[in-house]
């Protein structure tokens, strides 16, 4: 595999001064898009859209065309809403789009609207995103007084409202059914399942579209250049171009924007026009794929695709397109410390396991780098991992063992339990002797 | 849950645990499981409360066709075809998993917790949970425990936050005080910042919470649960009738909890409910009789102190006075006010006493404060279940919330889950307000042109409402099943025009049925028992039943006596020679204080019977000590007719009795025999002799039918109930198990049996002695011409002979003057079961008001549920809750006057002035006021005049200025 060619489709403006400005964005075809789209109708639009096989960005990766298809028919108003509360430790892809090309998404979130004759739209944007907030709400203003939004927009007859709503700092709010509530005025908790899906019941218990940032701003260049140019790039699996959120230690880090499929987790890492390689020449330790969540992958799985469709089947997730890497200088231990201590703080506090157990398993791992382990805490820390989620964890084939594929099970209402046991379960999988080191020796090798 | 309404009621087939069951489409698989004898563990499942699956302890493998996955069993709705494993290694270890993280951190501090021996927590523990703990951590603090109202702590380090409470408040009590703050491992119940957990159903958060994380003021730290003794009971702090289980320890009452019957209340209870049984364990319970020292040299009544005095000498006086009283000429020589508090076999005895033995037919359950009996008695009746599944409901009653709490739960869960529609029409805006299609205001006085403006669309009638709300009001009304919710909405004024708006309903719509809204006590019981003007037990006229009665009782009073206004009004012109009080304190309860303080310094013989010396007992001549809730048995009866059963949990204090073997042993002394000898030889000549109650047999009360109660009267239950839900230890904790599932009478009774004798601690002889031991002890009894002859109580024949001399008496002449025993179990010969009273609105003919004064207001009056009556003002947990006297006024009458809220004004009306504390409310209309009734200190009650339609009063500032309102 090697470094696609493939042009870029939605970081066209990133390097732009004024591409988050209305001017910036109609002088490079914005807006035609939507023009286009109230031409062809919803039903075209639709399809274009399910032809492209554009698969959400935000971690799940379910095909937009099919979500948008999951709407009951004739049940209205139908509500539409952006999920801009990007939270994900390593994942910052759309936060940019949010920042310089603020249009885009409106645009392509309009054409969506009118493709599922959606009644009004919200934007969901993070809390602590004071940029993305004002670069929104100013393109917003602009739109609507270019009569991009609002009443008859474009003199197409149609009309829409757009509302923008900050969140109020809380991670789990990027789950979409907890995003529904907070945007309800409620305490942000994840809603029990079944109905599966918000397109069944979803804002103010109304059939609900909830899309990402990035996927919807995929949108005007799908509707423009037709969804089969997209689905031409990449694989059949994995269409299209996706951003990916490098970080970590590499020499480069960024955001990328990627051919999915044909790039690989390799060619992120060392070539020189994404990530240039380990910092200082160090060995990579290990790296997670898809956000903190996504259980850990190891140098033997670099050559994986970026699909998720790979992935999953090898033990994790490509999840959020965050791709964090650790080199060789890395203490395990510490590492899945930091990443649990943000999993239980930011649990939800709605259900038990991922309440208790996250804080539980906190405090063990703080403990063992305290240098008060014991040794009957590696397997306490993978038991109370196994009271959130039950049975054989993902993780990739290790010492000739086959893997164990994604997802995890749960005995939790949403995947954020898990999250907390994922670098549990891989730290301790691959780097058992760190934690023993710690155990007995009460220090660590890497300070 | 609405998915449970399926057109087609067809079962289906589920695999659990290996054995197929059949199950309702619809039904959780937590409760079909339970249904067929498995019991799935869980602490956020409640069956009268959305599922919400926080807890996950009820998680099993569920297998819906995508293969075994575990799953939350209290959200998964069957399938036909599903397997459910709730014994599979993977769904104990991942139950073990649950448990053990509840308990990390758990203080464990069970030995001081009220909850430890009833824990859900521990219990589960026991029987799910992990053998030992791994957790070598800190475990999380909070302060312990913290108060969120003035009646529930909460114990944040014990909560495992299941949202019950916090549900309960939302969904349940529309009281959404509490919430959970802050997140994760640090979510925590509490309160908005400054703003209690006030609410009037705050205690049901105690009994739901599934640890001890919510406690009760009055109750935490008084009993350990292995050492309770319960029986089942009812409560009768209003008349709603909730089923409860009343647990007491060391023979002093400490708990009551809710029982979940499907027809009443659904297991809630309203705090003063749960919490005034602080009252029957006070300390200023009477335990013996008071007897009125007699002034040195006075010949009359009265001119000394109330002092203690043995039973004996009791008896005398009361005897001497009721002696008196017949010599006097009238229906209303002697008169019997009250008994609402009584259980109806308490009732039973007194009318029967009454109109046997005393002759009178001046008898009064109500005190002015209710309707016409004739009204509540006569009118086609709806049962609780009836109203809540109407299409719509006309509320005619004063707040609900206020004076009938758990009715006003099951309406509002009516018109939020169903969809019910309320039609209000009420002086002022009420709890229920919010939750009514349309809401009428009437100017006091005007209620039945509102309402029959409403019902025959005419918009050009004299009143306020907007023409198209009346509309609204109108098409609703017509729109399909209706139920009118009728109750008095203010005690400023006279009730005819509530009865006239009633009878234009019945008129109008003849299909509409009726919940009565009386809010005292066994009200409707004492009606039912003919404690009532003209109404015999059973729901018959005096006329009607006659005949019947005779036969049975040997005579009646000739003709109809005075309600309680009459027979006050009498007693203040002197001419009610012995006044009875029948736990009832007119100077608190009576409208009008003025008229009820006169009655009692001008009746010539007062008689209290109560549990305490109330305003009114201290000044009668003898106070009689009785029994009190909790310490007797019987039955009592809802605001439905439903008769559901008392139990005896305690003893009564010294030699108190209960009111009908009071009533035996007056009647024995008086020369008469009530003809029973025990509560259920009473219940027995009820069902023999009421029409209303013929068929409701002891034994059908006892049985597992009679555990919700029965309707009297051929009531039909509104049958198409869903199943009553599967209630568990977990889901009610502290009821102890085996009296809501077996509904065993054996427990029932475990307080006090039907067998058991009275109290042996009374000191008594038993209510039953024979006559002749009465006419040896030289009780005062006449015979029949004894009233009429003018003679002195040393005339009147202590003798055998006038029994037997009454026996000749005809019943229908001269009536009131004889008595004779009934012999009980008479045979009635040829006379016909009575049939029933029907009112249909004769002499409902509303008073006129006077014209519109436009310097004056129209007083509105009404409850609040804390107030200065004595169950409240004897639990020191809910007197202080008691808001005060307020004069709550529209701001447009309020800002004329230059003062705004909290300004003291001086409200004058004809009877009287008081200083009241104003508050501008909205609620209430321009030109109208409300003052809150019996609340501590002068109050409405000094201002109503009982004799007018409506009582007008004026208010001025302290200072003098203002004056002029509107």
């Amino acid at each position: 595999m090697a470094v696609s060619n493939a042009a870029p489709i939605i970081s066209t403006r990133f390097a732009a001064d004024d591409g988050h400005t209305l001017a910036g964005y109609e002088a490079s075809r914005g807006y035609t898009a939507l023009r286009k789209a109230l031409g062809m109708g919803p039903d075209a639009v639709l399809e274009e859209v399910k032809a492209a096989n554009l698969q959400g960005r935000g971690g799940a990766g379910f095909p937009a065309g099919a979500k948008w298809g999951f709407l009951p028919k004739d049940v209205f108003p139908r509500y539409f809403v952006v999920n801009g509360d990007e939270s994900e430790p390593g994942t910052c892809k759309d936060r940019p789009l949010m920042e310089h090309d603020p249009h885009q998404l409106l645009e392509g979130l309009l054409i969506s609207c009118f493709a599922v004759r959606a009644a009004q739209a919200f934007v969901y944007v993070r809390g602590e995103m004071a940029l993305a907030q004002e670069r929104l709400a100013t393109a917003l203003n602009e739109a609507y007084a270019a009569g991009y939004v609002g009443r008859d927009i474009m003199g197409s007859g149609w009309s829409i409202d757009v509302v923008l709503h900050w969140g109020a700092g809380a991670y789990i709010v990027g789950e979409e059914t907890a995003l529904i509530e907070s945007l309800e005025g409620q305490r942000g908790m994840p809603r029990l399942k079944p109905p599966y899906f918000p397109a069944a019941k979803g804002l103010y218990l109304q059939p609900t579209v909830v899309n990402n940032v990035e996927t919807l701003s995929n949108i005007p260049w799908i509707v423009l250049q037709g969804g089969a140019a997209f689905a031409a790039l990449g694989t059949e699996k994995a269409a299209g171009t996706r951003l990916f959120a490098l970080s970590g230690h590499v020499r480069r880090p960024g955001v990328y924007e990627v051919e999915m499929g044909t790039t690989t987790f390799r060619d992120l890492v060392e070539a020189p026009v994404y990530g240039g390689g380990i910092r200082h020449g160090n060995g990579l330790k290990a790296f997670i794929p898809g956000g903190a969540s996504a259980p850990w992958l190891y140098p033997e799985q670099l050559d994986l695709a970026l699909d998720a469709s790979v992935v999953g089947p090898a033990g994790s997730m490509l999840g959020s397109g965050a791709v964090i890497v650790m080199d060789d200088t890395t203490c395990a231990v510490r590492a899945a410390w930091r990443l649990v201590k943000f999993f239980a703080h930011e649990s939800c506090g709605k259900c038990t396991p991922c309440r208790e157990g996250g804080a539980w398993l906190e405090k063990i791992l703080r403990r063992i780098i305290d240098g008060h382990g014991r040794e009957e805490d590696i397997e306490l820390l993978l038991d109370v991992g196994d009271n959130i989620s039950p049975g054989p964890f993902p993780h990739p084939p290790l010492d000739g063992q086959p893997g164990v594929p994604f997802p995890f099970k749960q005995t939790t209402i949403c995947p954020l339990g898990p999250s907390t046991v994922s670098p549990i379960h891989s730290s301790i999988l691959r780097f058992r002797d760190e934690y023993l080191i710690h155990i007995k020796e009460g220090g660590c090798r890497h300070d | 849950m609405a998915d449970s309404e399926q057109a087609t009621k067809e079962t289906l087939t589920v695999t659990l645990d290996g054995k197929e069951i059949e199950a309702e489409p619809g039904e959780l698989v937590i409760a079909a499981a339970e249904r067929n004898g498995v019991y799935i563990p869980r602490f956020c499942y409640h069956p009268r409360m959305r599922s919400v699956g926080m807890c996950r302890m009820c998680i099993v493998e569920i297998d819906s066709g995508r293969g075994p996955a575990l799953q939350p069993s209290c959200m998964v709705p069957v399938s036909e075809g599903m397997t459910v494993t709730t014994e599979s290694a993977l769904t104990k270890k991942a139950q073990d998993g649950v448990l053990e993280f509840l308990l990390i951190n758990h203080p464990l501090d069970c030995p001081v917790c009220d909850k430890g021996g009833e824990c859900p927590l521990q219990d589960q523990t026991l029987a799910f949970g992990p053998g030992e703990s791994r957790f070598v951590e800190e475990k999380r603090h909070f302060e312990k425990p913290i108060a969120i109202s003035e009646l529930v702590y909460l114990d944040r380090e014990r909560c495992v936050l299941c949202d019950r409470c916090t549900r309960f408040a939302k969904e349940v009590a529309g009281d959404p005080l509490i919430s959970f703050i802050d997140r994760g491992n640090h979510t925590q119940v509490n309160t908005f910042p400054d703003d209690p957990f006030s609410s009037y159903f705050s205690g049901n958060t105690v009994q739901l919470c599934p640890v001890g994380a919510l406690l009760a003021r009055p109750y935490r730290f008084r009993a350990r649960p292995w050492d309770l003794d319960q029986v089942e009971s009812t409560c009768t702090s209003c008349a709603f009738g909730c089923r409860v289980a009343l647990q007491s320890s060391a023979n002093r009452l400490v708990r009551k909890l809710g029982v979940d019957v499907d027809p009443v209340n659904w297991g809630w209870l309203c705090d003063k409910g749960r919490f005034d049984f602080e009252a029957t364990n006070s300390d200023d319970r009477l335990g013996g009789p008071l007897v009125r020292s007699r002034a040195p040299g006075a010949a009359g009544d009265g001119a000394g102190e109330l002092a203690p005095g043995t039973w004996s000498e009791a008896w005398d006086r009361v005897v001497e006075g009721i002696a008196r009283a017949r010599l006097r000429p009238g229906r209303e020589s002697i008169a019997v006010l009250g008994g609402a508090r009584l259980t109806n076999e308490d009732a039973y005895a007194w009318s029967k006493l009454a109109r046997s033995v005393l002759g009178t037919d001046s008898v009064d359950a109500q005190l002015g404060d209710g309707l016409p009996a004739e009204v509540v008695v006569g009118l086609p009746r709806a049962s609780i279940d009836a109203a809540c599944g109407a299409d719509t409901v006309l509320l005619l009653a004063p707040d609900v919330k206020e004076e009938l709490p758990v009715l006003y739960l099951r309406l509002r869960q009516a018109v939020v889950e169903r969809g019910l529609q309320v039609v209000e029409v009420s002086p002022v805006a009420t709890a229920m307000t919010p939750y009514t299609a349309v809401s009428l205001r009437y100017r006091p006085g005007e209620a039945a042109s509102v309402v029959r403006a409403v019902l025959s669309g005419d918009q050009a009638t004299g009143t306020d409402g907007p023409a198209d709300e009346r509309r609204r009001a109108g098409e609703l009304l017509r729109a399909g099943s209706l139920v009118c919710v009728l109750g008095r909405p203010s005690l400023a004024e006279s009730a005819q025009p509530v009865a006239a708006a009633a009878a234009s309903v019945l008129d109008a719509l003849p299909e509409v049925t009726f919940l009565s809204a009386l809010r005292r006590a066994n009200v409707h019981g004492a009606l039912d028992m003919g404690l009532a003007p003209g109404v015999l037990p059973g729901r018959v006229s005096l006329e009607e039943g006659r005949r019947w009665f005779a036969d049975a009782w040997g005579s009646l009073p000739s003709g109809p006596g005075l309600d309680a206004h009459g027979i006050l009004t009498g007693a203040a012109e002197g001419r009610v020679a012995c006044l009875v009080l029948l736990g009832a304190d007119p100077l608190a309860d009576f409208p009008d204080r003025s008229l009820a303080r006169r009655a009692l310094a001008g009746a010539g013989f007062v008689l209290a019977v109560d549990g305490f010396l109330t305003a009114s007992a201290r000044r009668a001549d003898v106070v009689l000590p009785a029994a009190v809730y909790g310490e007797k048995g019987g039955t009592t009866t809802n605001l439905e007719g439903r008769v559901s059963r008392l139990h005896q949990k305690i003893t009564p204090p010294g030699t108190a009795r209960t009111d009908w073997m009071i009533a035996a042993e007056l009647a024995w002394r008086l020369g008469g025999d009530l003809g029973f000898t025990s509560e259920d030889e009473v219940w027995d000549e009820i069902e023999r002799l009421a029409p209303s109650h013929h068929g409701l047999t002891r034994a059908r009360l006892a049985s597992a039918e009679g555990f919700d109660g029965l309707l009297a009267g051929g009531v039909p239950e509104a049958g198409d109930r869903d199943a009553p839900p599967t209630m568990s230890q977990a889901d009610s904790p502290g009821v102890l198990g085996a009296m809501r599932h077996t509904k065993d009478d054996s427990l029932a009774t475990t307080g006090m049996g039907h067998d058991r004798h009275p109290d042996p601690q009374s000191g008594s002889e038993p209510a039953g002695a024979p006559p002749g031991l009465a006419a040896a002890e030289g009780a005062a009894s006449a015979g029949g011409s004894g009233y009429a002859d003018g003679g002195t109580p040393q005339e009147v024949r202590g003798d055998g002979d006038a029994v037997q001399a009454s026996v000749a008496t005809e019943t229908d002449q001269g009536g009131s003057d004889a008595f004779r025993p009934s012999g009980g179990g008479a045979d009635h010969g040829s006379a016909q079961r009575p049939s029933p009273l029907r009112w249909s609105g004769g002499g409902a003919t509303a008073p006129t008001p006077p014209p519109l004064d436009r310097y004056s207001l129209r007083l509105v009056s009404a409850r609040k549920l804390y107030d200065d009556g004595t169950l409240v003002q004897r639990s020191p947990s809910l007197a202080p809750l008691a808001p005060g006297p307020r004069i709550r006024l529209n701001p447009g009458d309020l800002s004329p006057l230059g003062v705004g809220t909290g300004t003291k004004l001086q409200v004058t009306s004809g009877q009287g002035r008081v200083v009241l504390v104003a508050v501008a409310d909205a609620g209430v209309p321009q030109g109208s006021a409300l003052v809150t009734f019996n609340q501590p200190g002068p109050g409405a009650a000094d201002l109503i005049d009982s004799d007018g339609a409506v009582t007008e009063v004026r208010i001025e500032t302290l200072g003098g200025a203002g004056g002029a309102t509107s």
